[in-house]
């Protein structure tokens, strides 16, 4: 079954892209007044760059044309002319003026960032996103969805493939919202085309941008900025949606707040943190680490066999949760849930022979504390 | 003609000596310009094979023949290698052999520095492309190396990037002396700075680039090192660093790094055009200015690579405007190539295609520059294929176009055979073709929003991805036709004359083909003929 699968896909190997075919030319005009005024740049200073190719091409096609030895044409002696030059100077830079007042202008209002009606604060992580709504106590992190066996060619890909995210940022329409850009790591650069919002995410810097989308819907976008191996794995999606919906979607972000504690409380049998454990390490470790714990020598180290998912416990936690300095570790204690640490540690301390035993999510709860 | 006769009885005297030696200790121009060159193609295709690899992963979406910590590895050195090891050293040995015949000299100023400075370059290339096979991979940051990828997060292999980028820049300086050396105290006497032939002028501008621009790469590299091995935090935050201040002094080197590759390929495009119109260059003195102009630009427009950072206003401002006055003298220079052929009498053998598509394509990569220097517009651009688009239009059809023509132009005289014409002229059209297969999509591709340097795409890409792999392919086997021709010609072939070309213009044409070992033993008689005016 699953060869055939296989020839099947191999089959659909050249056809595949082409059925969906998508052959997009030019720039989205997008779903914002600065995306449209940013489109309306883009078409004028390209018809200006099509129209002095076709008069300086014109002359030379016509000079290769018509002045070639093989018609017989005899080479006149001219060499220099004072009044030309400064002419083909005068007219370009007049020509550039022209085109600098309506790039300034957009410049300008693209760098008004007052009266925001809500803030977001953006941290870029290698390799997604974390989203938090500065008034309203909403945290979240945004992670690629899609399976991997997609992207290893074993299975046909999803219309979104590499575009979707398990939790989008939301939005409401009609209301300007703030972007607070930074990075976690390296730089990244969170970019939507229909937006036209792209800024780097540095770290130790923070970046503001804006946004106002007139109608709901979805926007997709990527990681801009290469930052190391899953720099093509870390999408942005944007959902917009109308005042009422957003209320709604705020309440139920209480609510998964709220059932993320009670879960926290509960009793947590080792077999549930193994499983647990097993799809947040997908989550969160394997980019890193590897499906088998084995790492990547000398560049990210292996979990499998390690003293320290063997042995003490403390400082395994405290890796997790603090992450390391100067190093790729991030800090998790943020990232992830008590109960999600719990189980990702545990998986860590039982996974691929390794025998360190499991951790309590009270043990977590007790260090966070520190 | 009496003092060619006598450099050629000079020859028999002491000619080249025998065997591997003459290679290792030579102190001459033109031994030393052809190990440039063949090391410049050695490295053209060495980092072709990466670009072909990188293609190849891009053919189809999701992830088939290679990791992506791999491709990671391949962008950054092809990037590398193309910069440093093909196009710098090519222009380098371009200006070894001509500028002493160009400006009637009997070798370079400094011949012992001049054989340093090459040595040094298959050190650093070993050097550079051993990193690959080191535990943790090679360098995988990009060619623009943005710290902290390439410091906290850098693989262990970073220390050696560093020492090669070390000894490239001091090889890039030291020929860059030698080059002004020779250039202000070897020239035939009665021959004026401003009766130079172009070439030797856009190498004048383009060595003062490297001497002012090298050293800022080189600092930049040893606060790397300081922050990787001792401690430093200029560019980690944490430390109270700066990650904007490398991208900031990278790009002060950068952007003239950029002219230094292109201002020679004016130079040679303004040598061929006239010769094959039959006519002398138009607006020689403008040409003079605009490059001396563009040189000076060049350190005052850095930024625009960094409109995304978070800069104030008036920072975009600033660079925004400087950056489209770029396009002034770059026109100024198109227009007066293209009002040299108006009226002239042209024919179209290898080099003058070369030439001409240069013409054209580069201006299509300056009109892609001006659209990514509108720094609104430049936020869609901005670390996408587009961006990828306009510098390999620059670059390829506009660098590697006038390396190639420079090659077919003068191979005559090197040699003393000329090339096949016909097959010259297939190599030609299959580049040409090749060339804008491959990377006429890639606008497309940037603007429909596929970012930069990723292994992988969504399926909205998959069609020009392909398109762009077919030419790339197209492009890198063509080039297969020039290695032929190449070694035909150095074998055998038809006798050239010394003026090989009927238009011919300038000193290095009163020399026998091939010239003799030191080019002029005795100062040449300058007449209107010989010089760069005419």
């Amino acid at each position: 079954m699953r060869c055939n699968r296989r020839a099947l896909l191999y089959a659909g190997f050249f056809y595949a892209p082409l059925a969906s075919a998508d052959w997009q030319l030019n720039l989205i005009e997008g779903a914002t007044e600065i995306s449209r005024s940013v489109y309306s740049l883009h078409m004028v200073i390209f018809y200006i760059c099509v129209a002095i190719a076709v008069v300086v091409f014109g002359v030379m096609f016509w000079s290769i044309f018509w002045h070639r030895k093989s018609r017989g044409a005899k080479a006149a002696h001219f060499h220099e002319s004072t009044w030309i030059e400064i002419l083909w100077t005068i007219i370009p830079v007049a020509i550039l003026v022209s085109m600098a007042v309506p790039a300034s202008t957009t410049l300008i209002q693209m760098y008004d960032k007052n009266n925001a009606e809500l803030d977001i604060q953006i941290t870029g992580y290698q390799w997604k996103w974390r989203y938090q709504y500065l008034d309203q106590d909403i945290d979240f992190f945004s992670n690629l969805t899609t399976p991997a066996d997609q992207i290893s060619n074993e299975a046909i890909k999803g219309d979104n493939y590499l575009l979707e995210v398990d939790r989008p940022m939301v939005i409401p329409a009609g209301k300007k919202v703030r972007f607070l850009i930074t990075s976690n790591d390296v730089i990244h650069s969170w970019w939507v085309p229909a937006l036209a919002v792209k800024k780097d995410a540095v770290p130790g810097f923070i970046n503001e941008a804006w946004t106002l989308v007139d109608q709901p819907g979805i926007y997709r976008g990527q990681c801009a900025e290469l930052c190391g191996k899953d720099h093509g794995f870390m999408p942005i999606v944007v959902e917009v949606k109308s005042a009422e919906d957003y209320q709604l979607w705020l309440q139920q972000q209480g609510a998964l707040k709220l059932a993320q504690q009670q879960s926290a409380e509960r009793d947590w049998s080792v077999e549930e943190l193994m499983s647990r454990g097993e799809e947040v390490y997908k989550q969160s470790c394997l980019a890193c680490h590897q499906a088998e714990g084995q790492g990547i020598p000398n560049v990210f180290p292996a979990l499998a066999g390690s003293p320290l998912m063997n042995e003490t416990v403390d400082e395994h936690i405290d890796v997790v949760l603090n992450g390391r300095s100067g190093t790729a570790m991030q800090a998790f204690a943020e990232q992830l849930s008590a109960s999600d640490l719990a189980a990702v540690i545990t998986y860590e301390r039982g996974a691929w022979g390794n025998q360190g035993g499991a951790v309590s999510v009270q043990q977590i709860k007790e260090m966070l504390k520190e | 003609m009496g003092s060619v006769e006598h450099a050629v009885s000079e020859t028999e005297q002491h000619g080249p000596a025998k065997g591997i030696t003459r290679w290792l200790y030579t102190t001459n121009h033109k031994d030393i310009g052809t190990l440039y060159l063949l090391f410049s193609l050695l490295m053209f295709f060495v980092g072709g094979c990466m670009a072909l690899t990188i293609r190849a992963e891009l053919f189809q979406p999701g992830l088939q023949l290679i990791v992506p910590e791999f491709f990671n590895q391949m962008t950054t050195m092809h990037g590398l290698i193309m910069v440093f090891g093909a196009v710098m050293p090519a222009f380098v040995g371009l200006a070894n052999w001509m500028i002493p015949m160009m400006v009637g000299a009997p070798d370079m100023a400094l011949p012992r520095m001049n054989n340093w400075s090459f040595w040094i370059l298959p050190f650093a290339f070993s050097m550079m492309l051993s990193t690959l096979f080191m535990a943790g991979g090679g360098p995988n940051f990009g060619w623009t190396f943005y710290a902290p990828l390439s410091t906290t997060y850098a693989p262990p292999s970073v220390t050696f990037f560093i020492f090669a980028v070390h000894m490239m820049g001091i090889s890039s300086i030291m020929g860059a002396i030698n080059v002004i050396a020779t250039i202000l105290n070897m020239r035939a006497p009665g021959m004026k700075l401003m009766d130079m032939p172009l070439f030797v002028w856009t190498w004048l501008i383009t060595a003062f680039l490297l001497i002012a621009v090298m050293p800022v790469l080189a600092g930049v590299v040893t606060m790397m090192l300081m922050d990787i091995h001792f401690d430093t935090s200029f560019f980690n935050a944490a430390g109270g660093g700066d990650p904007v201040l490398f991208q900031h002094v990278f790009w002060f080197f950068g952007h003239p790094e950029v002219y230094i590759m292109i201002l020679p390929a004016f130079g040679v495009v303004s040598e061929i055009i006239p010769t094959f119109a039959r006519k002398r260059l138009f607006g020689y003195v403008s040409m003079v200015y605009a490059t001396s102009s563009i040189a000076i630009l060049s350190f005052i427009v850095w930024a625009h690579h960094m409109f995304t950072v978070g800069m104030p206003l008036a920072g975009e401002l600033f660079f925004m405007f400087t950056t489209m006055l770029i396009a002034v003298p770059t026109g100024v220079k198109v227009f007066n190539w293209i009002a040299t052929m108006f009226r002239g009498s042209m024919t179209f053998e290898t080099p003058m295609l070369f030439a001409l598509a240069f013409v054209v394509l580069f201006t299509i990569g300056g009109f892609s520059g001006l659209m990514l220097a509108i720094a609104p517009a430049d936020f869609q651009y901005h670390d996408t294929y587009f961006v990828v688009a306009h510098f390999h239009y620059v670059l390829v059809p506009g660098s590697i176009f006038s390396i190639m023509a420079a090659a077919y132009y003068w191979l005559p005289k090197w040699t003393g055979h000329m090339y096949n014409e016909t097959m010259g002229k297939l190599h030609f059209w299959l580049s040409f073709i090749g060339v804008n297969v491959t990377f006429f999509p890639m606008h497309f591709l940037g603007l429909a929003g596929m970012p930069r340097r990723i292994p992988d795409y969504a399926l909205q890409f998959s069609d020009f991805n392909m398109v762009a792999t077919f030419g790339a392919f197209l492009f890198g086997f063509s080039q297969l036709i020039f290695v032929y021709n190449l070694v035909c010609c150095i074998r055998s072939g038809e006798k050239a004359t010394a003026r090989v070309w009927e238009g011919s213009h300038g000193l290095e044409w009163t020399l026998p083909s091939p010239p003799p070992y030191h080019s002029f033993t005795e100062p040449p008689e300058l007449d209107k003929n010989n010089t760069g005016q005419s």
